[in-house]
């Protein structure tokens, strides 16, 4: 499959990669320049892979209440947004997401191009007669991030909006057409913006004339890690739970009442103790990598994510670790004990680094 | 298209090798480095290893990913570029300059002649290409 965008990342020289049957840009000549871009200016990332979906009618709210870890009655205003995962019995995470409320009963979510057909299936599976609720997935809407220090001074005029830096984080927006969303993955200010095929062909053009940095998934990657964000297949799995993956913030307990899926048996976790939890690690001395195991005084355990930091200059990982680990451990590279430090994420915040 | 110098010999696992005096200089080629993106680190060899042909001596990892690196002939090492500790993105910016990576003494001094010329590296690197 191909976005509309195509040709644009073809003709600006991408190298294309096959990311779940869509042809995306892995980088468009150095990967690492689109880093550093989104840290010091701004960038723009086609991800129209991803799909958005929209939940309408009486029962949404309930619907959504029952789907997400998060309580959806959180979003008290029209307009406001949060990150949130959604789970199977097991507690396990199917996806994660960012949910918005467009108005009263009326929501968005964009979920993973990776398990989007899957999160769809048990998303219909689970509306039943008894809700209310009209499911639409909007393969008509493409994606564009644009992030970085600068992205929001350069997209308001393009756009048509009074100064966006007025939308709060975490908030969304309609604009000419536009759906805005001060939300990112890079760990930047930056918004995404949805709209039409037409539009975001114009929309790619006009940044790019401006100065806006194009990036691919490699960027992607290094940024989101950097800024500690999950990715969902790496970091989180169907098989792993939210108290396991560093995103017990994301559940709400409460109120009690509230039955979501998975609740029954992440209680139970919770009151256990879960075994594992998500860590950051850094080392020097080589590159860490997904799958590498990693050698604590308190047992083994492994890389989830792991690449070089273009900010930092060293190798930054995510790793789920004994829950009792701490200070320090040994990674094990091509056969070698290689000595790491356990931090905890974010590695990079606002450009700047987190941890001595 | 890849820049291949006529003046150097190369291998199917995109190293390239210079003759110099006793001793051969060995680098990955412009096609390597462009295959791989971004440098980020580099596994040096280790001075005075006895190494074979096709062994493998070092690893170069982009951001993305790790790849070996294989001795194009066999013989002992006799230096490394240290200067790639520090600044890996030499591989990327120099490759057959300052991105060298070991040199080598050979064993037997008629390795280096069998080892491919630029044509043929270039007809390799097409053939590559064209499975993809």
């Amino acid at each position: 499959m191909k976005t509309y965008l195509y040709n644009s990342h073809v003709e600006l020289g991408a190298k294309m990669v096959d990311f779940f049957g869509w042809q995306m840009p892995l980088h468009y000549g150095s990967q690492i320049e689109e880093h550093h871009a989104v840290r010091q200016a701004s960038g723009m990332f086609d991800v129209s892979h991803m799909l958005p979906v929209d939940f309408n009618g009486d029962d949404s709210k309930r619907f959504l209440q029952l789907m997400l870890a998060s309580n959806v009655e959180k979003l008290d205003q029209d307009g406001r947004a949060s990150y949130t995962v959604m789970l199977n019995e097991n507690g396990g995470i199917l996806d994660d997401l960012i949910v918005y409320r467009l108005a009263s009963q009326s929501y968005r979510a964009i979920f993973n191009a990776g398990t989007a057909q899957a999160d769809l299936d048990w998303i219909s599976s689970n509306a039943v007669s008894e809700f209310n609720v009209d499911i639409r997935p909007r393969h008509d809407l493409n994606i564009l991030a644009i992030q970085g220090p600068d992205a929001l001074t350069k997209s308001s005029d393009l756009l048509g909006t009074t100064p966006l830096e007025e939308l709060k984080p975490f908030r969304c927006m309609e604009s000419n057409g536009f759906f805005i969303g001060r939300t990112g993955y890079t760990g930047e200010d930056g918004i995404e913006v949805l709209c039409g095929s037409e539009q975001v062909q114009v929309l790619w053009k006009e940044l790019h004339d401006l100065g806006v940095h194009p990036c691919g998934l490699g960027a992607r990657d290094t940024l989101r890690l950097e800024a500690g964000l999950n990715l969902n297949g790496q970091d989180m799995s169907q098989d792993i739970s939210p108290l396991e993956s560093a995103l017990g913030w994301v559940v709400d307990w409460e109120p009690e009442e509230r039955q979501f899926i998975g609740r029954q048996a992440l209680t139970q976790e919770r009151t256990k103790g879960p075994d594992r939890r998500l860590t950051g690690i850094v080392l020097e001395g080589g590159i860490m990598r997904a799958g590498q195991e990693v050698r604590t005084d308190s047992g083994t355990g492994v890389i989830t994510s792991g690449s070089y930091s273009p900010t930092l200059g060293y190798s930054i990982a995510l790793a789920r670790v004994p829950v009792a680990a701490t200070a320090t451990c040994r990674v094990v590279i091509r056969n070698r004990e290689k000595e790491g430090r356990l931090v905890r994420p974010p590695f990079v915040r606002k450009g700047e680094k987190v941890h001595k | 298209m890849s820049d291949t110098p006529s003046e150097l010999r190369y291998t199917k696992s995109h190293e390239w090798a210079r003759l110099d005096d006793d001793t051969v200089v060995v680098g990955i080629s412009d096609y390597a480095q462009d295959a791989l993106g971004d440098v980020v680190f580099v596994e040096l060899p280790v001075v005075g290893d006895d190494v074979t042909e096709g062994e493998e001596v070092a690893v170069v990892e982009s951001v993305k990913a790790a790849s070996d690196i294989y001795s194009p002939i066999s013989g002992s090492i006799i230096r490394v570029n240290e200067l790639l500790d520090e600044q890996p993105e030499l591989l990327n910016s120099d490759p057959y300059g300052e991105g060298w990576i070991f040199t080598i003494s050979p064993t037997d001094s008629d390795d280096y002649g069998e080892l491919l010329d630029s044509n043929g590296y270039d007809e390799f690197c097409s053939s590559e290409e064209n499975e993809h």
